[in-house]
């Protein structure tokens, strides 16, 4: 696995003819699309995928796991389809990254040698940011906001609240991961309770004035889920400030919310890694050049995906997989002295508010001004106004988006 | 015309600096902006917030449309005695908004 380490010194001569070399740190929809684009285009590269997990948990979807509608094994995606690409696995965590080297160093103290790095770590949660809410708080208010233990302890909690309980989820402020994720959460968790314990309510407190589809998700909760789930947003008072894990107690600047179930998702920053190699800045996400992805404050590193500042685009499954195409094919370019073309980035996120109740947002993004833009006009949300038959429709187009996604992520 | 939201604490010892925090649900329209046929938006803000302890001024301010739209304002107040906290808002149309809260002081 890590013999190709060892000849991480050869000289500059030797290595300009060998077959170039990707190392791509992380194994979810970013780095793992991203790995078999490389491969696919350019089977001549040489590329290794950094992935201490033998396989990967699904964040898309897993909200229908924790209503109980979806089970956890279907979120789980192995690595076996990118290994019989000719992509070496290394299930080893990358510790640090020694960019005038070129190189990354793996937990053994095994270094790499790259010719272009590209970091998708995803997301790391910040456990700073709201007082009290630390790593220890996650067993008691869970987030779930990484697919794995934690959507099944949300779902084992809900299960055990008694009918007529108060379910409250904290929604951060932007940037984030999966914007319209928390309100998904909210019709999905409705969902469950309306079947199970129709006498509890839902309190979503956010940290923002206004939320992705929001129209959309308020029509729907009217029509479905009636009275059950009250949305306070910045100007309300919905910005958490402080939480009492013992207690299920959230602070806001006005006033204690106390919960049988509190779901905090807390605000978040790029994983680990990203600061580790430099390519963090104070925000905690990771500038980048919009045509090439590569990392503006450190050369031959490019980041996708949640990670990256990626202006206008959100951070979402769909966004990581058209950016890793985008991002193979600029590395492909860098790599064999081409000129990088400019890309066009498409995102569609669907959510559920039911099993047959499905809605989407679209758009399309290009490189402008330095950022990855909105193209005006070209993308659009679900109408206002659907009969059930499009709503079902779409929820089930959101499910064959799943089969596809993942399909060419993880074969 | 809006709906606010006051914290003050509801119990203090006599002396003790206390956080007295008011909020505002309003637009706080400029009056400098157009709307999609070209008129002008009149302008509509919040101009003056009060706030009274025991029936007496402790704080005032007035609001310029510079304001953000839903105006927050935080300041502290020295307990010294038991009474009542109330809040004034007063807009362009001379409309008020008022809110209260009671503080015990030990």
């Amino acid at each position: 696995m890590a013999a190709g380490a060892g000849v991480a010194l050869a000289s500059p001569a030797v290595r300009a003819q060998a077959a170039p070399r990707v190392v791509v740190i992380g194994g979810g929809f970013g780095g793992a699309s991203l790995a078999r684009a490389l491969k696919r285009e350019d089977p001549g590269i040489a590329v290794a995928l950094i992935e201490p997990s033998g396989h990967y948990t699904a964040c898309p979807l897993s909200n229908a796991v924790i209503a109980g509608m979806r089970e956890m094994k279907a979120q789980h995606f192995g690595y076996a389809g990118i290994e019989d690409d000719g992509i070496v696995h290394i299930q080893q965590k990358a510790v640090r990254v020694e960019p005038d080297q070129r190189r990354v160093v793996l937990a053994d103290e095994v270094r790499l040698s790259y010719d272009r790095l590209v970091v998708a770590p995803g997301i790391d949660l910040n456990f700073e940011a709201i007082p009290g809410y630390d790593e220890a708080a996650t067993q008691l208010m869970p987030h779930a906001w990484k697919a794995g233990e934690q959507t099944l302890l949300l779902r084992r909690q809900l299960e055990a609240m008694e009918d007529g309980g108060l379910v409250v989820i904290s929604a951060p402020a932007n940037p984030f991961r999966c914007p319209p994720g928390p309100y998904e959460r909210a019709s999905l968790i409705a969902h469950y309770l309306k079947t199970h314990k129709p006498r509890s309510k839902i309190l979503i407190l956010d940290a923002k004035d206004a939320f992705s589809k929001q129209r959309l998700f308020e029509a729907g909760w009217g029509a479905l889920y009636p009275g059950m789930i009250e949305w306070v947003g910045l100007s309300f008072g919905g910005a958490v400030t402080g939480v009492d894990a013992g207690t299920r107690t959230l602070r806001t600047e006005f006033g204690e919310h106390r919960a049988a179930v509190a779901n905090i998702i807390p605000p978040q920053r790029a994983g680990a890694i990203a600061a580790l190699a430099g390519v963090a800045d104070r925000t905690g996400w990771c500038p980048i050049d919009p045509v090439t992805f590569e990392s503006r404050l450190v050369p031959d590193i490019h980041v996708i995906g949640d990670a990256a500042i990626g202006g206008a685009m959100p951070k979402s499954a769909f966004t990581a997989n058209a950016q890793a195409k985008a991002c193979a094919s600029a590395v492909i370019a860098l790599l064999r002295g081409r000129d990088p073309g400019e890309p066009k980035l498409i995102n569609t996120c669907y959510s559920l508010l039911a099993p047959d109740y499905g809605i989407s947002i679209a758009g399309v993004y290009t490189p402008q001004n330095g950022l990855l833009a909105e193209v005006d006009g070209a993308g659009g949300t679900s109408p206002l106004d659907a009969p059930a038959a499009v709503r079902a429709e779409e929820a089930a187009y959101g499910e064959a988006w799943f089969e596809t996604i993942t399909t060419e992520a993880f074969g | 015309m809006t709906r606010s939201l006051v914290s003050v604490p509801p119990t203090a010892r006599r002396g003790e600096i206390v956080d007295i925090r008011a909020m505002i649900a309003h637009p706080m329209e400029t009056g400098y902006r157009m709307g999609p046929n070209g008129a002008e938006i009149p302008r509509h803000i919040i101009t003056r917030l009060v706030c009274t302890y025991g029936g007496a001024e402790v704080f005032s301010a007035e609001f310029f449309p510079a304001v953000s739209a839903n105006p927050f304002v935080a300041f502290s107040l020295i307990a010294a005695e038991s009474g009542t906290v109330a809040f004034e808002w007063t807009d362009d149309e001379g409309q008020t908004e008022t809110a209260s809260a009671e503080i015990v002081v030990s």
